[in-house]
């Protein structure tokens, strides 16, 4: 009895975060412009959502800043956190504290003062890209800097040591023995930087284009507008996402538990 | 064969330069070239001195000279500064001040890169993410070796660790001991001038370290590198070693081959730290004569007369006799078994002797001991600073000669505090066994005042030697605890004079011996 | 002179990085939050907010949406923080995923979907601006909520609990003086993960009701009019805001755990 109590609320709380996405998603399959109305079946905004090049752009934008300033965040905070890792306590911990900023601060603040200094102060225009790709920087490169510190922290510090002593120079060591070391560091830190460079709103508001969109702001002045086919055509967005979330995620988990396999796998041979 | 040969001195610039020899090619070569080059040291430190920036001296003015294929450990505690000291050889820590000679040029700033000298680390630090070939040949590749001499030289290598055929084994397969060997095998490749070996054993089992000391020792007489050993391990220091170097607080305390620093232990740091031993101190009583223990003994150490010795006495050296034939008298306070000998405790007077003996002795049992003059190391003892065992009471106070000493034990410990009931703990909240704390109580020599009142004194003894040391008299006052107290006065007493000792507690320092 | 590579100059760049994007930019912010239009020191861009009862109701509104929505989630996440960490499902972790799942999907769409549902049910989203605020932020911030109490509670020594049991203790009290204080924490990186956002996170009411009743609206409506002082003022003051509930919570390193909670 208690169980059924637990689990029934359990599924009540799913139902809440898993309802709108579902019904939108079923919705994204009529013509209909408005939930409750009931429709025949119908692509269009499937196609909508394929030929509007508008649209086509804003999505395409989007993951092209993603992974560029994801990229780029990743290089920076990987080689602040190995930097800052052996350098002297105090440079170490200013660096630490600095990175902290963007990561306790307001998204809004961050995106305000980064606008201020690039747009007003310095006169960079917007249309460059450059305090957009700035702002997803500064955005993701505290996050991956924070993946990959404790990967460093827990390397075993003799290794670097044993790659000197075997006559590979410092940068070889690096090249050769960390960076593979702290790689889950690293390509967690990346993925991180992607997923929220993805989410971001309010960094691109203050420090984009006018002429360019990533999907938050699209979506967000869409919902404002009026115009009915790019409403319904972001449902299908919103579906086309969620099943590739859904895909993603069964595929990390899939490979994950193979990896563990493979690990016992040889185990297993090791003991005959 | 020949190809492999080829190939090899293709690329032999290198090492020749590097003076490395080729010993998987010739080792009939490297015995004769070790025994010509014997009398050479390869590795020279001089004055070196290890500061860290927290103002932490870990070595101070080390100087040692090791000579080409000799096995030389690093002895001592922890924190002793072997493992500072090993990581300047490697080039992993530059000197504040001094130099390191390697075939005597300096080799004190060069980078750890640029030495012909390799490490065994202390958790073998084999790259995880390459399997054991990959490790192995990690060394020549950055040399830029061949492909193929690689193959060979990694084949020939694994098959003088015993592990044929592990090329693509994956590190984390491997049990302890065979990461042990592939560290040793990675090392030894590169063919160093000089194997550094971090406590290479400290990680296996004891039955895998005996095992791994001998193909070790093993493998040092075959190969004639020069071995620079580092533990803490004195047994495994005196099995493998032919040159053992004691170090304490980042001072050498005594080099020596594993015999001498047994034998003839320069200090009692050294004669504590090395075997079992009793350690007393005690004093000349006349020539060749030395009295500690509550007993006067024959020795073959000549040292002044009133001379402050520390005396060392090896637990296998002590002679169980009949109380009547005995130099010193004592009761059996606990017999332990050891499997090839009895582990027999004496306590004689105030002193505690340990005896190894293959006969059994009875608890309670009244038993005389001897010893040989041959057997009793005398050594100078530093200063004449007096050392005294004082009790604890019930009350963790601290007595001496049933007279309150006003010091707080609760502050020589550790973290130590009183709880509630009473008892004492240590910093780890451990209950303090009074049974098993021994306080030892020190004072300087000028800090005691005879008085001839001799109530006034903390305790009563003779003057049993006076010695004038120019502008003062060195008297030796023999208390009725059997002990021997040093006392600098610029009068003159007569011998055998009764006084009483006036110590005051605020010149004592304590230290707690468990 | 001949640059000598070290593993400790591989943190110059991002040092340069850091003083340049972050460091530069808050004090840009101070600058003209106390200067005027023409560059003159005042501090009429603070004492103006201080005295417009516009920007003080936006202030203390916005407090209440973030507390109620803390709250909310609070609630509404412990239980089943407790229900999956105690559970001895053989697919736990996918139902925790489960829980997780949305935090990749964009949330301008998830609020989207959430705006249709509440259309249809509410028939006015401006009847109930206050409910919408709290209901779309719970929306779009439970995972961070549920996360860090899961990994904290999950990581309890189970033994903990059966020794309060066997000393005598009943489920409830168990629960009272052995789970809830030892879960804390993770209750604490939960609150600095939610409250933060729900305070400044404007967008959210913006979609589900045009709004500007938040804190961080108004640095937008500034920032639409090109007043970058007081823009810059609110801010600060945004930043002050922050600064202090993070000392509160100790979050500093809490907040971290978004890292992990978002992987």
């Amino acid at each position: 009895m208690k169980k059924i109590w637990k689990w029934g609320y359990l599924g009540l709380v799913l139902l809440f975060i898993y309802l709108p996405i579902l019904v939108l998603a079923v919705y994204s399959f009529t013509d209909s412009t408005n939930i409750g109305a009931i429709r025949s079946f119908s692509l269009h905004n499937y196609v909508t959502l394929f030929t509007t090049g508008e649209l086509r752009d804003m999505i395409v934008g989007t993951l092209l800043l993603a992974i560029g300033a994801a990229a780029a965040a990743t290089v920076l905070g990987t080689l602040g956190a190995i930097g800052a890792f052996y350098s002297k306590e105090k440079v170490s911990r200013a660096i630490s504290t600095m990175n902290q900023v963007p990561v306790v601060n307001a998204d809004v603040v961050t995106g305000f003062s980064l606008c201020i200094l690039l747009v007003v102060v310095m006169r960079i225009s917007k249309d460059t890209f450059i305090p957009l790709v700035v702002g997803h920087i500064t955005l993701c490169a505290p996050f991956v800097y924070l993946a990959v510190l404790p990967k460093i922290k827990q390397m075993d510090s003799s290794l670097y040591e044993a790659a000197l002593d075997l006559g590979a120079t410092p940068l070889k060591a690096l090249m050769q023995v960390v960076i593979p070391q702290i790689v889950p560091g690293i390509v967690s830190g990346f993925a991180l930087a992607v997923t929220l460079s993805l989410d971001d709103y309010f960094i691109a508001t203050y420090t984009k284009p006018a002429t360019f969109d990533t999907i938050s702001t699209y979506v967000v002045n869409a919902t404002k507008g009026s115009q009915t086919t790019i409403k319904t055509a972001l449902w299908a967005l919103s579906t086309v996402i969620f099943l590739v979330v859904i895909v993603v995620v069964m595929g990390m988990n899939l490979y994950q538990a193979k990896e563990a396999g493979k690990g016992t796998g040889l185990e297993k041979g090791e003991k005959k | 064969m020949s190809q492999t040969r080829l190939c090899e001195a293709k690329t032999s610039f290198v090492l020749i330069e590097k003076r490395m020899r080729t010993w998987d090619e010739c080792p009939v070569n490297i015995a004769y070239e070790g025994s010509i080059m014997e009398n050479t040291n390869i590795i020279e430190l001089k004055h070196v001195t290890k500061s860290f920036s927290d103002g932490f001296t870990a070595v101070e003015d080390f100087n040692l000279e090791v000579r080409r294929g000799e096995f030389v450990t690093f002895l001592g505690p922890s924190g002793c500064g072997k493992t500072t000291t090993l990581r300047m050889i490697a080039g992993f820590e530059l000197p504040t001040s001094g130099e390191i000679l390697l075939n005597g040029k300096s080799i004190t700033n060069l980078p750890p890169y640029e030495r012909p000298i390799n490490t065994v680390f202390q958790r073998y630090a084999l790259f995880p993410h390459m399997n054991i070939y990959e490790n192995i040949a990690f060394g020549l590749k950055q040399k830029k070796t061949p492909k193929d001499v690689i193959e060979h030289k990694v084949k020939k290598v694994l098959s003088l660790v015993d592990l044929e055929g592990f090329e693509e084994r994956n590190v984390a397969t491997l049990s302890g001991g065979q990461q042990q060997r592939i560290a040793i095998a990675r090392a030894l490749v590169n063919e160093p001038e000089i194997l550094l070996l971090d406590e290479p054993l400290g990680a296996l089992d004891l039955k895998m370290r005996k095992e791994m000391q001998i193909e070790l020792k093993d493998m040092h007489d075959k190969l004639g590198i020069t071995f620079i050993y580092v533990t803490h391990d004195q047994e495994e220091a005196l099995t493998m070693s032919d040159k053992i170097v004691v170090m304490s607080e980042g001072h050498i305390q005594q080099i020596g081959t594993p015999e001498d620093i047994y034998n003839e232990p320069k200090n009692a740091f050294v004669a504590d730290f090395i075997g079992e031993s009793n350690i007393f101190s005690g004093i000349m009583t006349g020539k060749l004569k030395a009295r500690f223990c509550g007993g006067e003994f024959v020795c073959v150490d000549d040292v002044a007369e009133g001379t402050h010795i520390t005396a060392v006495v090896r637990p296998e050296d002590v002679e169980l006799t009949k109380p009547e034939d005995g130099i010193i008298q004592g009761v059996v306070t606990s017999v332990i078994f050891k499997g090839i000998h009895y582990e027999i405790a004496v306590q004689s007077g105030r002193n505690e002797m340990m005896v190894q003996s293959v006969n059994a002795a009875k608890v309670g049992e009244r038993v005389g001991m001897r010893l040989d003059p041959e057997n009793i190391h005398i050594m100078i003892a530093e200063d004449h600073t007096n050392t005294f065992p004082v009790d604890i009471n019930r009350d963790y106070r601290l007595e001496y000669n049933g007279k309150l000493l006003h010091a707080s034990l609760t502050k020589l410990i550790k973290g130590g505090k009183r709880l509630e009931d009473g008892t004492l703990v240590d910093g780890n909240g451990e209950a303090i066994d009074l049974n098993r704390t021994r306080v030892l109580a020190s004072i300087q020599p000028g800090d005691i005042e005879m008085t001839d009142n001799q109530e006034e004194g903390l305790i009563q003894g003779n003057i049993s030697n006076l010695i004038y040391q120019g502008d003062h008299y060195l008297y030796v006052i023999h208390t009725e605890l059997e002990q021997d107290f040093v006392v600098y006065d610029e009068d003159l007493w007569n011998m055998e004079d009764r006084v009483g000792l006036i110590m005051p507690v605020e010149k004592m320092t304590f230290s707690l011996k468990k | 002179m001949h640059f000598k590579f070290t593993r400790k100059s591989l943190c110059i760049p991002y040092a340069v990085y850091l003083v340049l994007f972050v460091v530069a930019p808050l004090l840009v912010l101070i600058y003209y939050a106390f200067t005027n239009g023409s560059g003159q020191f005042t501090l009429a861009n603070f004492t103006g907010f201080f005295t417009d009862p516009n920007a003080l109701g936006t202030l203390f509104y916005s407090f209440a949406v973030a507390v109620v929505t803390t709250m909310v989630c609070l609630l509404l996440a412990y239980p089943i923080a407790c229900i999956l960490a105690f559970s001895r499902l053989k697919a736990k972790s996918a139902v925790v995923m489960l829980f997780v799942l949305p935090m990749w999907i964009n949330f301008s769409l998830r609020i989207t979907a959430l705006k249709e549902i509440l259309n249809v049910l509410e028939g006015n989203l401006a009847m109930y601006p206050f409910f919408n605020a709290v209901i779309g932020m719970t929306y779009d911030f439970l995972p961070f909520m549920i996360l860090p109490i899961y990994t904290t509670v999950s990581r309890l020594d189970g033994a903990l609990r059966e020794a309060a049991m066997d000393l005598g203790a009943n489920e409830v009290q168990t629960f009272l003086r052995v789970t809830l204080p030892l879960s804390v924490p993770g209750i604490m990186s939960g609150i600095s993960m939610v409250f933060l956002p729900a305070m400044t996170n404007y967008v959210v009411l913006d979609m589900l009701y045009n709004s500007t009743y938040i804190m961080g609206s108004l640095i937008g409506s500034y920032f639409a009019a090109y007043n970058w002082n007081g823009g810059s003022m609110i801010a600060l003051i945004l930043l002050g805001i922050i600064c202090l509930f993070t000392l509160l919570t100790d979050g500093g390193e809490e907040k971290t755990s978004r890292g992990g909670a978002l992987l």
